[in-house]
């Protein structure tokens, strides 16, 4: 055996040494793959998104020198966009610009695009992260109590609630929610980030209004912040609850017809740990996907509730873009989202190896 | 147990901000007494240049931060008085223009305001030629001659030189515009970058010696201005403006009502009566320059029928749509100078009859079946004034198809003339009748070539004797004999023109009713915050 062991082994490695080295070689594979999944995902990306806002029937020029523009003014703008070269030349040229970190200037703000996202972006995170926190905070303890208390009121409650989150129109329900707890009860502030007092007194750092305000060491700044997402972030919080709160019934009542869990009930286990520990340890998987893209939808920025709420997140941003033919705002934003789904979904792969030993 | 658990969660999410809010509970409304917080759609904003700057937000910003060379007096629009210049003569028959310039102004820097900054600015609109460099190049004026044309003789005084002779009064409007803004050239040229004259800087900066300073602008979302202490015309009462964009007409609603904004300026008709039946709000309604009206391509042998043409001025329920749908958002105006413009026709002949519209069809000898297109941009009330029309033409015995789309898209159809009929909306670029009748009535070269891409050229209108009158009027120095020859051109296209020209706009502001001195006047750049005092 040791003869045989030393021929197949000539360099005379020891058994962890060729381990060891499959696995280098694996996370290697691994890493390499994933980067070239990210690229070849923003590169498909970058190509729909330049080609379908090229062959809109709007004028690009419109949104950068206006109706009114003599024709040479127009001239000059579409040789400095590039605009009069054949559309492949266009793309290639841009994508040479981004290889060297430039994303180009935003047509209706006069800003680098980064400038913008960066200022955009932060407003939508902060907006969705707490919606998402509210989402599954509510979300899945209504959802397990919905299976469990399956056919019963609780189920019956839970179920339209949740239809009414899924039916009743954001924009709607935002509008509502201002009149009634801005408005007339005057519970929380109203739209806007923060209030205008403080609207100039406040220094950006990372763009996250509570974070911000909180390094300004500015106690009343921040409560103000709170008071304006608390709204905002409930509406789209109860969007994101009622997929959330559905989704888990479901998962929850297929996994609850299992054998394992009548095994359990038999062994006498208490209920509780049947329902928290086994039955939704073993749904964990899908309920992080499930999570990560309701996450992930409201990261791309929710246009309505921005709207109403005069939130200047990256929804609103793209959606005036978009109408506005500012290609390179849209294509800019756009590489954000894809990120975004990208990171989110690594963070899912990520979790599941935490919670499903068999991932790992 | 487990619901022990299942409650605790959700205590974690909804208790503690409950809490909070008995507790503590946002701060109350209210704006500060020394601001003036302004709700309104901004996102046309894209600079705030004065060389570059021709959106109605910037530009209403921009007026607010630079002194012009001439302005328009906020008492009594018609007439014009001095801003950075405190006098002006007119030399050579209107050839040439000297302006006096005020002694003591001062730029927010602190520099003094000379007549160097005067020719320097004027010329910089000239040599960066963006987009409402026309309103000035149209007196001959080129990157190349310029400075020889406009230039400081003395201190106190800078002369200019036409290339292109014009009526003065047309001069000196169009020097009242925003591109006649006087820039501080000593700080703009401390940013100056690759021979730019700080056009990269000043897009987001202000460089004026108007009433308010730029604080900070922040695209999409809102624009700050500090009062101008040493402003010439006396320090503005307010302290600060802040212009918030709020895109949404119900959230400019609430935030108004519960005293978040000082001014609503986007509401529609029902949201304005709601509020201006408590004394807490009033109402400021004021006529500006803005035309709708229904452009109809002459390519179309439909449109080009002149009975047809006719038929349809007949086939508009004028005066229901404004009763019924705009209600006090528009008046009924059938010519392109608005109410107030001067040389305005005030005639408006033209009122539902739909009998008269089938005889006139009848006799046109267009035949049974007459279909048209008809662009709209797909926001209200465009798309219902579309939908009204549609209904009575369709009465008349014309089927019409309406093709709703994003504004951009309906204007890019229509600058390539493709449309059948498009409802458009005009504004003027400066006050004088120049402006407007140059685009009106206006069309040097019908050809598909043609570079000059006035609305009479977007409708294929081909009317080489008129545009030559347009021309000249122009040029006539005798104020009747101008103000008589607008007002045949005005007849001649109402009659008979390639359009359907219907209302002007009233822009109705809502004002809590602390709040007073706050002008609006005729066009998108005339609103003044200056003299706004809240009680």
């Amino acid at each position: 055996m040791a003869v045989a062991s030393e021929q197949d082994n000539p360099a005379g490695l020891t058994r962890e040494e060729p381990r060891a080295h499959s696995a280098l070689r694996r996370l290697s594979g691994r890493a390499l793959s994933l980067i070239a999944s990210v690229v070849l995902t923003v590169f498909g990306l970058l190509v729909v998104t330049f080609f379908i806002g090229r062959v809109m029937p709007v004028d690009p020029l419109l949104a950068v020198v206006g109706d009114r523009a003599p024709e040479h003014v127009r001239a000059q703008a579409a040789t400095e966009l590039g605009l009069d070269l054949p559309l492949w030349r266009q793309f290639l040229r841009y994508l040479g610009e981004i290889l060297q970190g430039d994303f180009g200037n935003s047509v209706l703000s006069g800003q680098p695009v980064l400038t913008d996202i960066a200022r955009f972006f932060p407003a939508t995170l902060e907006l969705a992260t707490a919606a998402t926190l509210i989402g599954v905070c509510l979300g899945v303890p209504l959802g397990v109590l919905a299976a469990t208390r399956h056919g019963q009121w609780p189920d019956q409650v839970i179920r339209v609630v949740a239809l009414a989150g899924y039916s009743v129109p954001v924009f709607w329900l935002g509008l509502v929610g201002l009149l009634v707890f801005y408005a007339e009860l005057g519970w929380v502030a109203g739209p806007g980030r923060i209030d205008v007092v403080y609207e100039y007194t406040i220094e950006p750092v990372i763009g996250l209004m509570l974070v911000d305000t909180l390094l300004a060491g500015d106690g009343a700044a921040f409560l103000d912040a709170f008071w304006h997402l608390v709204l905002p972030a409930s509406v789209l919080g109860y969007l994101s609850l009622a997929y959330i709160t559905r989704m888990t019934r479901s998962l929850m009542l297929a996994e609850l017809g299992q054998e394992y869990v009548i095994a359990a009930r038999v062994k006498g286990l208490p209920e509780r740990l049947v329902i928290w520990r086994h039955v939704l340890g073993n749904i964990m998987v899908p309920l992080i996907t499930t999570i990560a893209l309701s996450y992930a939808y409201l990261l791309e920025g929710a246009v309505l509730t921005e709207t109403v709420f005069a939130w200047p997140g990256l929804g609103l941003y793209i959606t005036q873009s978009l109408f506005s033919a500012d290609l390179t705002a849209v294509l800019g934003a756009t590489i954000v989202i894809g990120l975004v789904f990208i990171g989110l979904n690594l963070l899912s792969d990520l979790l599941y190896t935490l919670v499903d030993p068999r991932a790992r | 147990m487990q619901r022990r658990t299942m409650l605790t969660a959700m205590a974690l999410s909804v208790g503690v901000p409950a809490t909070l809010a008995a507790g503590l509970g946002p701060a109350g409304a209210a704006t500060p007494p020394d601001t003036l917080v302004i709700a309104k759609n901004i996102d046309d904003m894209i600079t705030l240049d004065p060389a570059e700057c021709f959106e109605f937000s910037g530009g209403e910003i921009v007026a607010q931060m630079y002194t012009r060379l001439v302005m328009l007096d906020p008492k009594d629009f018609s007439q014009l008085i001095g801003g950075v210049a405190e006098s002006w003569e007119v030399l050579d028959d209107g050839g040439r223009l000297a302006f006096k310039i005020r002694p003591d102004l001062k730029f927010h820097s602190g520099n003094p305001v000379t007549a160097e900054d005067v020719a320097w600015s004027l010329q910089r609109v000239v040599i960066l030629d963006k987009t409402p460099a026309f309103i000035l190049t149209q007196f001959g004026w080129t990157a190349d001659n310029v400075k020889e044309h406009v230039k400081a003789t003395a201190p106190d005084r800078v002369e200019l030189t036409l290339v292109n002779r014009f009526a003065p009064t047309l001069v000196l409007n169009a020097l009242s515009a925003g591109v006649g803004s006087i820039v501080d050239s000593k700080l703009v040229l401390e940013h100056e970058a690759d021979g730019d004259l700080g056009y990269g800087w000043l897009k987001n900066q202000s460089a004026g010696s108007g009433a308010f300073r730029l604080l900070a602008w922040k695209a999409k979302d809102a624009v700050a201005l500090e009062a101008n202490p040493d402003f010439y015309l006396g320090a503005p009462a307010i302290k600060r403006v802040i212009v918030r964009h709020i895109g949404e007409p119900a959230t400019q609603l609430l935030l108004v009502e519960k005293g978040d904004a000082d001014i609503a300026r986007n509401l529609s008709p029902d949201q304005i009566a709601k509020l201006t039946a408590s004394p807490d709000f009033k109402l400021l309604a004021q006529p500006k320059q803005s035309i709708l009206y229904i452009g109809l391509n002459q390519k179309n042998p439909l449109l080009a029928n002149p009975k047809v043409r006719e038929a349809l001025r007949w086939a508009v329920d004028y005066e229901g749509l404004v009763t019924n749908l705009l209600k006090g958002q528009w008046q009924v105006h059938q010519s392109f100078l608005g109410d107030g413009m001067f040389g305005a026709l005030n005639d408006s002949p033209y009122r539902l009859d739909i009998e008269k519209a089938k005889a006139l069809l009848a006799e046109s000898g267009a035949g049974p079946e007459l279909k048209i297109t008809f662009d709209v941009p797909n926001t209200s009330p465009y798309i219902d004034i579309a939908q009204a029309i549609q209904g009575s033409f369709g009465q008349a015995g014309v089927t019409v198809e309406l093709i709703q789309s994003d504004q951009k898209q309906v204007l890019t159809k229509y600058r390539a003339r493709n449309h059948d009929m498009v409802l458009m909306y005009w504004s003027p670029d400066y006050l004088d009748p120049h402006s407007t009748t140059d685009y009106f009535a206006n069309n040097p070269d019908n050809s598909d070539e043609g570079t000059a891409k006035t609305i009479a050229w977007r409708n294929a209108w081909d009317i080489p004797e008129l545009s030559e009158r347009a021309g000249e009027a122009a040029l006539e120095i005798d104020p009747e004999a101008r103000e008589q020859a607008y007002l045949d051109i005005q007849k001649e296209v109402q009659a008979s023109g390639a359009y359907i020209l219907m209302f002007q706009q009233v822009e109705n502001s809502v004002l809590r009713a602390n709040v007073s001195g706050y002008v609006s006047g005729p066009t998108f750049d005339t609103v003044t915050y200056a003299g706004v005092t809240k009680s």
